[in-house]
């Protein structure tokens, strides 16, 4: 263990300049919501003070549970499927060469794509009559329609959720997995430790602090998502693809409710902000431990 | 220039984020006086007081919106219970 | 057999990138082709070559425009992010002063904020300041989320560098900043790189807030795309070419920074 950094209060002057950055595009647009989230806004130039009103309004408000149930399972997915497989690709790329370039420039791609893009690049796949995707299924026998079935609609979002974002997740695993040392494989095989061993042993806990920050900004941007499936399926059929975002912006665009809009996210900042922290403490305990464990 | 006008300011509003600040103050004068011990509490891990302060706000927003989720009686109610949440978690978090 | 492999894996890979690339591949397939060729008969490849869709693109300022609004955010956006970022990380990475865990958190929090009501707040910020539909609105808006990212990552790669070089360059006489630039940047190279990387990504690919932002003089690419869209009903064919268009930059940037990031990643938190 590395010894222990020195305190030194000056360090704050080098942390100023992201603190007034950050601080100046965040806090002074989070207070105008908490103030939105108490008056009745009827126009730019008149509200009314209502209190809580908006808050028990949104927190009582069922088509709100089922979208924060609908986000809570459609997250939890994203983070079953992409983390896992993330890893997976990283230990399956090719290590060194022009063939690790292009995997990674290949692989890449779907991250640079806009987000509306991404919706479009779907769209367009996935339409019975003119993509790729629906028309192959269509032959195979499937009765897929995304526009109508809600089961169909869902499972496309989710496909293009791990389409768009496995990528990152598999960077920052290979990344990670490029950085151990030879000498712990080396050392590995020498102990005769099996393929499995290895990973669990040697590979899992060095990819512990990539795989943190692989796995919040998972949990955070799925929890935020929005552009995609706009684009893709417009929050449709019916209420099926209707997460936490989208349901939020037909409140505060749609309906101009904006201090009902504007209760509903800051609710929704603080429902992410616990599930952030648990997970980030948890991961950081998780980790602290196994560092114990090997040096005891 | 109207820089103010259109952040719909109230009162309410703005005594909330003046505590914030009066408390986040204080905290760094108290930390500056004596500084923290890192503790094992009644908390699943090892905090500060600046974490424990955390946690209990945190704690005291889900009391209050909880409050407002399942009764109808007055807020100030909800409030008080989250004000005892807090003091609860700095004292044996 | 190297240790790290595992049966099977070469087919996972190649099917994973059949799967990265079919709907990429049919995006492309649509750009060449014209509408009454994409809704009368379906092909799985392209009858002709056709660059009519690009070529109406590339000729139309409304649409180039777009691009280079696009990329001039970005650009504004990625150096002062990772500019900023850096002293930031280091303090994060050697020192430890008042507050430095719970501040590392707020940064972090930033990026949890859902957008749609965000959005009338920062016009308004930006329009009391009289920035609105200027890129330098939507590079500093970019900055919420890319900061704290660029802190974060830069801060794994700075605690990588042994804490001994900073020493024996105070003892040999280097000042902070000389040390900053003339010894520690160039250690940290591959950081930077991945960084920049991850700015550019998360600003290229951002639309709600830019198109929020701006209007004509700074309106970003993605958004000329929504608005053609909805206007000339599905012109399938120039969406898919402009859809084409917007990965390209991106494609050229990846391929510049593999080698960073194939050196890793946070090689120092690992």
């Amino acid at each position: 263990m590395s010894v222990a950094k020195p305190v030194n209060q000056r360090a704050w002057w080098l942390v100023l300049p992201v603190l007034v950055s950050v601080a100046f595009s965040a806090l002074i647009p989070l207070m105008t919501v908490v103030n939105y989230s108490v008056q009745d806004i009827l126009s730019p130039s008149q509200s009314v003070f209502v209190g809580w009103e908006w808050y028990k309004e949104v927190l009582r408000d069922p088509e709100l549970h089922s979208a924060l149930f609908r986000q809570l399972i459609f997250s939890a997915a994203v983070l079953a499927i992409q983390i896992p497989l993330g890893i997976a690709l990283a230990l399956s790329m090719p290590k060194e060469g022009w063939r690790s370039s292009l995997v990674l420039v290949l692989l890449a791609m779907p991250l640079l794509v806009p987000w509306n893009v991404v919706g479009t690049i779907w769209q367009i796949f996935a339409r019975a009559d003119i993509g790729l995707l629906g028309y192959v299924l269509t032959q195979l026998g499937f009765d897929y329609n995304y526009a109508q079935e809600p089961w169909d609609a869902w499972i496309t979002v989710l496909v293009m959720d791990v389409w768009h974002w496995t990528p990152l997740v598999a960077l920052l695993a290979f990344a990670g997995l490029r950085a151990i040392p030879e000498a712990y494989y080396q050392a590995a095989r020498i102990d005769g430790a099996s393929r499995w061993a290895v990973f669990r042993y040697v590979q899992l806990p060095k990819l512990r602090s990539v795989l943190m920050i692989a796995v919040l900004l998972r949990l955070m941007d799925s929890f935020m998502i929005y552009t995609e499936p706009f684009v893709l399926t417009g929050g449709g059929p019916g209420t099926a693809t209707t997460f936490l975002s989208q349901y939020l912006t037909q409140k505060a665009v749609g309906q101009f409710d904006l201090g009902p809009a504007a209760a509903f996210s800051l609710v929704y900042f603080l429902i992410i902000l616990l599930l952030c922290f648990v997970l980030y403490n948890f991961m950081k305990s998780v980790g602290a431990g196994e560092q114990q464990a090997r040096s005891a | 220039m109207d820089l103010l006008s259109w952040m719909a300011w109230t009162a309410p509003v703005a005594i909330f984020f003046v505590c914030i600040a009066l408390m986040l103050i204080g905290m760094t004068i108290w930390e500056l006086r004596s500084p923290t011990v890192p503790r094992k509490g009644l908390l699943p891990l090892v905090t500060t007081r600046g974490d424990r302060l955390f946690i209990g706000l945190l704690l005291a927003a889900y009391i209050n919106l909880a409050w407002t989720g399942v009764t109808d009686l007055t807020q100030w109610w909800g409030a008080m219970l989250g004000a005892v949440g807090l003091v609860c978690v700095m004292r044996w978090g | 057999m190297s240790a790290r492999s595992f049966p099977g894996r070469r087919i996972l890979l190649v099917l994973y990138l059949v799967f990265t690339l079919a709907p990429i591949y049919w995006l492309g397939h649509m750009s060449l082709r014209s509408n009454e060729a994409i809704t009368g008969a379906f092909a799985w490849f392209p009858e002709s070559f056709s660059l009519a869709n690009y070529i109406g693109i590339l000729t139309d300022p409304s649409w180039y425009d777009g691009y280079i609004n696009s990329i001039v955010y970005v650009t504004i956006n990625t150096v002062l992010s990772v500019t900023i970022a850096l002293p930031a990380a280091y303090a994060f990475s050697r020192y430890s002063f008042l507050g430095d865990k719970h501040l590392f958190f707020w940064l972090l929090t930033n990026r949890m904020t859902a957008p749609a009501v965000f959005l009338l707040p920062f016009f308004q910020l930006y329009t009391a300041l009289g920035l609105i539909d200027t890129h330098i609105a939507v590079a500093l808006a970019h900055m919420v989320f890319n900061v704290p990212l660029a802190v974060w990552i830069l801060e794994g790669f700075i605690s990588g560098v042994p804490r001994e070089i900073d020493e024996t360059a105070y003892i040999d006489g280097y000042s902070f900043p000389r040390f900053f630039i003339r010894i520690l940047l160039p250690l940290i190279k591959a950081g930077i790189g991945v960084t920049a990387f991850f700015c550019f990504m998360f600003s290229w690919v951002e639309l709600l807030l830019a198109r929020t932002l701006t209007s004509v003089d700074a309106k970003p690419i993605a958004a000329t795309m929504t608005r053609t869209v909805s206007a000339a009903g599905m012109d399938w064919g120039t969406l898919a070419a402009a859809g084409v268009l917007t990965i390209v930059p991106g494609a050229l940037v990846i391929y510049f920074v593999r080698r960073y990031i194939a050196k890793g990643f946070a090689m120092g938190r690992v």
